[in-house]
């Protein structure tokens, strides 16, 4: 039994603030102990297969705490709001905590370090990325992953319904998608994220495609314009018409992906950094006959956003941060990189990017199809604003009001509403 | 251990020498009973009082961002802004009192009508009711886990289950009207066989003479329950509502794991334990997350008394 746990959830946090802001210190400065918390992700899976060398060649002992995104994000909550220095590397979402973080200076200022390092050689980071992991020209993090959104497709499905190439447009996509369910019962014509929270990074490009954004040039909410309603029409009824049956409105990568690769749909679109777990057998039943193309385009022309999603930081209540930045310098180095590209997760470094190697161990349609979006992407997938989550909630409430088929029109003249309400707020 | 429960009358100067005459000892032994319950009070300040105070004084600022930042008193505002919100306050204070209601409902009609089965020894009796306790034992979350899998609108073995008798597939945890029933289903699997050890051990303990007496009168079966086990029974009942209403009331887990934040995309199981979880944690808004726990403090502590109040009633 629970009891004493009333107000458990959020009183704990309070706790542990109290506990862990008494508890703080244990580590000297340059401690041989460096705590690291990264997310389950395939760069997590790759660079711990490398950190034996890391600790080898530093003389470093590096404790590893891995948790799923929400839960990473709550432990931040938690321990950077008691200003706990347990933490030395974060591995952290620019565009979904960067501004908080920085602005509450969890983040530490790495500008000088990264100037004063040549072999490192800063610059060679793509300046979109660096700008997401800059807060008031300091540099706060290191991007390490970035993604584009693409279209992954069933092969066979498209083969066997007489298509020979896979969408170039929205409208070919729709029609595709109608073709190829018909012809397959029990088989979804699209799928995609549904949750309110979690479609809204997905849905971005189709909003940039339809030619709008979520802000427009002069910093007014613009969900609701003639282009941004088309959007949420389209990615909505998509779902709704041509999505699994008795669709959830809850969906993020893993359930979306899930259908995909129990070869339940014959379009997704989503990040391309999660390809492996499309094309591994071990993991997906349709791993032979996936393909990739560029995000399908629509009036405005192909515009994926083409984002950092990770970086890594350093906890600015470290005491081990010399140690931190030794840390980042090789796990974000040349070197790393090239590994964690050839191992499937795209980077953030030109000069790996211009390297023929890293890509040659992914799929041909997909490192096309990521040059493509790479071109013409735009460089974030969700509203850039302090209190993300809280928008994210706003914005994508048109998003599954289409897909359960309400008024989405009306819908998306609500969220403006609400969304300029925020943004009033937040520039308080 | 005697002088502590017989209090020594003579005169501190009269008293025997302790062992050790050192001031300190002196001083402990006159207050021996402040420092014996310290530790308790030390725990109780520490993690029940000074949490709940400070929940109280976040609720009247208007903290967010972070705890850390300046914050300003902004008084009651949190309170009146919390109290207007029909937009996802009410709706979650009565999800939560639907919730608590009909799963307390059914745990323990359930639960009653278990424990009488259980009641009378039967071949078998201790491996039925190893089976029936077994969802107690599990932990939430993987409960939650697991019924999210069986209930998947798609590939969940309960549509397939339908599917045999002919009903079409239905939404369960994805559809907006029948996630939150279908919460309260899970809720019901996994705690009714707590009241059924709760009623259990009641029932155990009721003397076999009033049903005897009953029997020779020629009660029917359904007038010794109503009549004789049900009011010899009722304490033990107040007890299984009481802990289950209040464990109830502020479900999590099982509500978490299946709908994750925010209840759902509109919210369709965002309880107040749920909202004020989204506040702090999505939103980072403590003033106000304080405040909806604060407010939830009180209801629970209301319904407390109320049951605590009406348990006295009933064993007068």
């Amino acid at each position: 039994m629970r009891r004493r746990s009333i107000l458990g959830t959020s009183l704990a946090v309070v706790v542990a603030m109290g506990v862990a802001a008494c508890g703080g210190g244990d580590s000297g400065e340059g401690s041989d102990t460096l705590r690291i918390t990264l997310v389950n992700h395939v760069w997590t899976e790759n660079l711990k297969k490398a950190l034996p060398e890391f600790e080898k060649q530093s003389g470093l002992k590096v404790e590893v705490t891995q948790l799923g995104e929400d839960q990473l994000s709550d432990q931040y909550n938690v321990k950077l709001n008691a200003g706990s220095s347990d933490i030395d590397v974060m591995m952290y979402r620019p565009l979904q905590e960067g501004k908080l973080f920085a602005k509450n200076k969890y983040l530490a200022d790495l500008t000088d370090r990264t100037k004063s390092d040549s072999a490192f050689e800063f610059g060679d980071f793509q300046p979109g990325p660096v700008q997401a992991t800059t807060y008031e020209d300091k540099v706060v993090g290191v991007p390490i992953i970035t993604e584009q959104e693409v279209l992954y497709y069933r092969k066979d499905l498209l083969e066997k319904s007489g298509f020979t190439a896979p969408p170039k447009t929205l409208d070919e996509l729709k029609a595709q998608a109608a073709k190829v369910e018909a012809d397959n019962p029990g088989v979804a014509g699209f799928v995609a994220r549904t949750g309110k929270a979690a479609a809204v990074t997905q849905f971005s490009s189709f909003l940039y495609s339809f030619g709008g954004d979520f802000v427009d040039a002069g910093g007014k909410a613009s969900v609701d314009t003639e282009q941004a309603k088309q959007a949420y029409a389209y990615y909505g009824g998509m779902l709704k018409d041509h999505g699994p049956e008795n669709i959830s409105t809850d969906m993020s990568w893993s359930e979306a992906m899930a259908i995909f690769t129990q070869g339940k749909a014959a379009f997704y679109t989503e990040a391309n950094s999660l390809y492996k777990n499309a094309t591994d057998p071990a993991k997906s039943k349709v791993a032979d006959t996936v393909g990739f193309a560029a995000f399908p385009a629509g009036p405005a022309g192909s515009k994926p956003y083409n984002i950092p999603s990770w970086a890594l930081g350093v906890n600015d209540a470290s005491e081990n941060k010399d140690n931190a930045w030794k840390f980042i310098q090789w796990a974000a180095g040349k070197e790393q990189s090239l590994v964690q590209q050839k191992a499937g997760v795209p980077g953030a470094r030109a000069s790996v990017w211009a390297n023929p190697e890293a890509t040659s161990t992914y799929p041909k349609d997909l490192a096309e199809a990521t040059t493509v979006s790479t071109a013409n992407g735009v460089g974030h997938d969700r509203p850039l604003v302090v209190k993300v989550a809280e928008a994210r909630e706003i914005v994508g409430q048109p998003i599954v009001d289409a897909i359960t088929g309400k008024d989405s029109a009306a819908s998306a003249d609500a969220a403006n509403e609400a969304f300029q309400k925020f943004l009033d707020d937040e520039a308080k | 251990m005697s002088t502590v429960t017989t209090p020594d009358t003579r005169s501190p100067e009269a008293r025997p020498a302790l062992p050790d005459g050192s001031a300190w000892s002196r001083w402990a032994n006159a207050h021996r009973k402040w420092l014996f319950a310290a530790p308790a009070m030390a725990f109780v300040a520490v993690l029940i009082v000074f949490p709940v105070a400070w929940t109280g004084y976040l609720s009247l600022t208007d903290a967010e961002g972070s705890v850390r930042a300046e914050s300003e008193f902004i008084g009651f505002q949190n309170y009146l802004d919390v109290l207007a919100d029909t937009d996802r306050f009410w709706p979650a204070v009565w999800r939560t009192v639907a919730f608590t209601g009909v799963v307390l409902l059914f745990e323990i009609v359930l639960g009653m009508a278990i424990a009488l089965l259980l009641w009378r020894p039967f071949r078998g009796e201790r491996w039925v009711r190893v089976a029936i306790l077994l969802p107690l034992v599990a932990t939430p979350v993987a409960v939650g886990m697991m019924w999210r899998l069986i209930f998947d609108p798609n590939i969940g073995m309960a549509n397939q289950v339908l599917s045999w008798v002919g009903i079409g597939p239905q939404p369960w945890l994805s559809g907006q009207h029948s996630a939150l029933p279908t919460t309260m289903f899970i809720d019901v699997w996994q705690w009714t066989p707590m009241v059924v050890l709760i009623l259990l051990a009641g029932l155990t303990s009721l003397s076999d003479e009033p049903q005897e007496a009953a029997l020779i009168d020629g009660a029917s079966t359904w007038q010794r329950f109503r009549h004789v086990t049900l009011p010899l029974l009722m304490p033990t009942v107040v007890v299984a509502i009481l802990l289950r209403g209040i464990d109830a009331l502020k479900t999590f887990d099982i509500l978490y794991a299946t709908k994750g934040r925010g209840g759902g995309s509109f919210h369709e199981v965002e309880t107040l334990n749920v909202y004020a979880y989204g506040l702090s944690f999505d939103y980072n808004d403590y003033g106000v997350s304080s405040t909806v726990l604060i407010i939830f403090f009180l209801i629970i502590i209301g319904v407390m008394w109320a049951l605590t109040y009406r348990k006295k009633g009933l064993q007068r």
